[in-house]
């Protein structure tokens, strides 16, 4: 199939020059997820190191077959690894500090849900425009970027397609499945609601999807990086600070 | 400054005080209804805090799951423990016979109970899933008696706020709160999966706390100490978790 829209504009209507690319609250809310989101990754690389096992079930434990296992060396000596090597066992302070940050992330995510749809946040910027929700729009924005063509004019103040794509899935799929996935390993919450760790297919279950959607939400982590710097790291790292985008410091 | 800069200046300045004082209320709040653990101090404190108060406001008396007969782990797993001390080892060739659980503190009727004099009290059975803060789990079938009855047969008084528990392993400690401790599915452990309870598995004597995490369920239970307060026991942060470096509630 050709696609015949190539002069539509993959970015959204470009906004008022006035207002900054990025509002007080997505810049403030950004930067505190920026610090939730590593210090869940590293507390989360910690506790798996515990038992860098996974199952698929209820019960799991290492007198049972894996579904799969990671190939390092476990944090204690009770866990069949094939090294000879025990590390440092990290859990009391990685646990406290998980749960603190997840705090930090559930609390940072409802302020930034709220805000998004009183400011029209998600409207204007995230959810993708009429004339970009096309296979066709998608996929020439795709082409143009493994062309490394240059972007849009508009692209510096709006995000195309694919972008738009992206962050919707993030925010509102893998953020909200990792905090379902987490609290259906709860024995307390699970006790109060079976159905949310019933519905994934029991305890161990939910341990894996956590640890699948993890990497998935590290995934996007590096892809977004590589493409703040491809685009021009200090002008978007000057936009998600200052809400400035370039165009309007040069004189 | 500018008319705009200055409404936004004061609206954010409002906004800060505000949030300022509604952080003392919910603190003030927290403290008188008993919402804040016993290591809800230092710098995991805020979140620990969150976690216990959560349970506490939202869930107090969900019970644990329970599975059916058919989804009892055949393969459960007992993770290691050092060895045995002597007193211990002496107790286990007498068949646990002189096996003494201590109930103590804030009290009417301190105790002294045998293994016998509990299999006397109500026996209940959960088949119930122990889950490591380490990731793994397993379910087996728990037979024994509920601490609530105990405890109504010592008379706990109405200002105990917790129960300590003690093995007769040193330095091997935890505590519950009196909602976990009246709670029907925490249960003193005598029997697993239609048989003794294991010594691996924490027999002759363990308190089963089944909605929090398997450190929580202390093996050997040989003391049990109502109390006010968590301060005067050790370093005053409820359990020998925390000095571990471990969160003292562990339903998450």
């Amino acid at each position: 199939m050709v696609c015949y829209s190539p002069h539509v504009s993959s970015a959204g209507t470009p906004q008022n020059p006035r207002t900054p690319r990025h509002g007080a609250v997505v810049r403030v809310t950004h930067w505190l997820t920026v610090l939730a989101f590593f210090a869940l990754l590293i507390t989360g690389g910690e506790i798996v190191i515990s038992h860098p096992r996974f199952y698929w079930g209820e019960v799991g434990n290492s007198t049972m077959q894996p579904l799969f296992s990671l190939h390092i060396p476990a944090s204690r000596d009770t866990v069949p690894t094939g090294y000879n090597y025990v590390m440092p066992d990290q859990n009391g302070w990685s646990r406290y500090l998980h749960f603190q940050a997840s705090w930090l992330a559930v609390l940072t995510g409802l302020i930034y849900g709220i805000a998004g749809f009183w400011t029209g946040h998600f409207r204007r910027d995230l959810i993708p425009g009429r004339g970009q929700r096309t296979w066709c729009a998608f996929r020439n924005v795709m082409a143009k970027t493994f062309r490394r063509g240059p972007p849009d004019a508009a692209e510096a103040r709006s995000y195309n397609v694919v972008q738009r794509a992206t962050y919707m899935i993030v925010i509102f799929l893998l953020f909200p499945l990792a905090i379902w996935t987490g609290l259906a390993m709860s024995p307390a919450f699970t006790g109060a609601f079976p159905l949310t760790v019933i519905a994934l297919g029991g305890r161990q279950s939910a341990r894996t999807l956590h640890f699948f959607i993890s990497v998935a939400l590290l995934l996007f982590v590096v892809v977004h990086v590589a493409m703040v710097y491809l685009a021009g790291f200090k002008s978007r790292m000057r936009a998600m600070i200052t809400g400035r985008a370039v165009e309007e410091e040069r004189p | 400054m500018s008319p705009m800069s200055r409404r936004r200046f004061l609206r954010a300045g409002l906004a800060a005080a505000a949030g300022v004082t509604g952080i003392a209320a919910a603190d003030r709040l927290a403290h008188r209804y008993g919402l804040i653990p016993p290591d809800g101090g230092g710098i995991y404190g805020p979140g620990e805090t969150l976690n216990y108060a959560a349970q506490r406001l939202l869930t107090p008396h969900a019970p644990a799951r329970e599975f059916p007969r058919s989804m009892i782990s055949k393969t459960p797993f007992a993770n290691a423990v050092a060895p045995q001390s002597d007193a211990f080892k002496h107790l286990q060739a007498g068949g646990f016979a002189d096996w003494k659980l201590a109930v103590d503190g804030m009290v009417a009727r301190p105790t002294e109970f045998s293994l016998a004099d509990l299999k006397h009290f109500p026996v209940r059975s959960q088949i119930t899933e122990v889950a490591c803060e380490e990731g793994w789990s397993y379910i087996a079938e728990w037979i024994g008696t509920p601490l609530q009855g105990i405890l109504h047969e010592v008379g706990v008084m109405p200002q105990a706020r917790y129960i300590a528990y003690f093995s007769i392993y040193p330095d091997w400690w935890d505590s519950i709160d009196m909602g976990e401790a009246a709670h029907p599915q925490t249960l003193l452990t005598l029997g697993m999966n239609d048989g003794d309870l294991p010594v691996s598995f924490g027999g002759p004597l363990r308190l089963r706390v089944p909605r929090q995490l398997g450190y929580k369920s202390v093996k050997y239970i040989t003391r049990l100490t109502a109390t006010d307060s968590m301060k005067k026991f050790d370093k005053g942060l409820g359990s020998a978790a925390p000095e571990g470096g471990y969160a003292w509630w562990a339903g998450i």
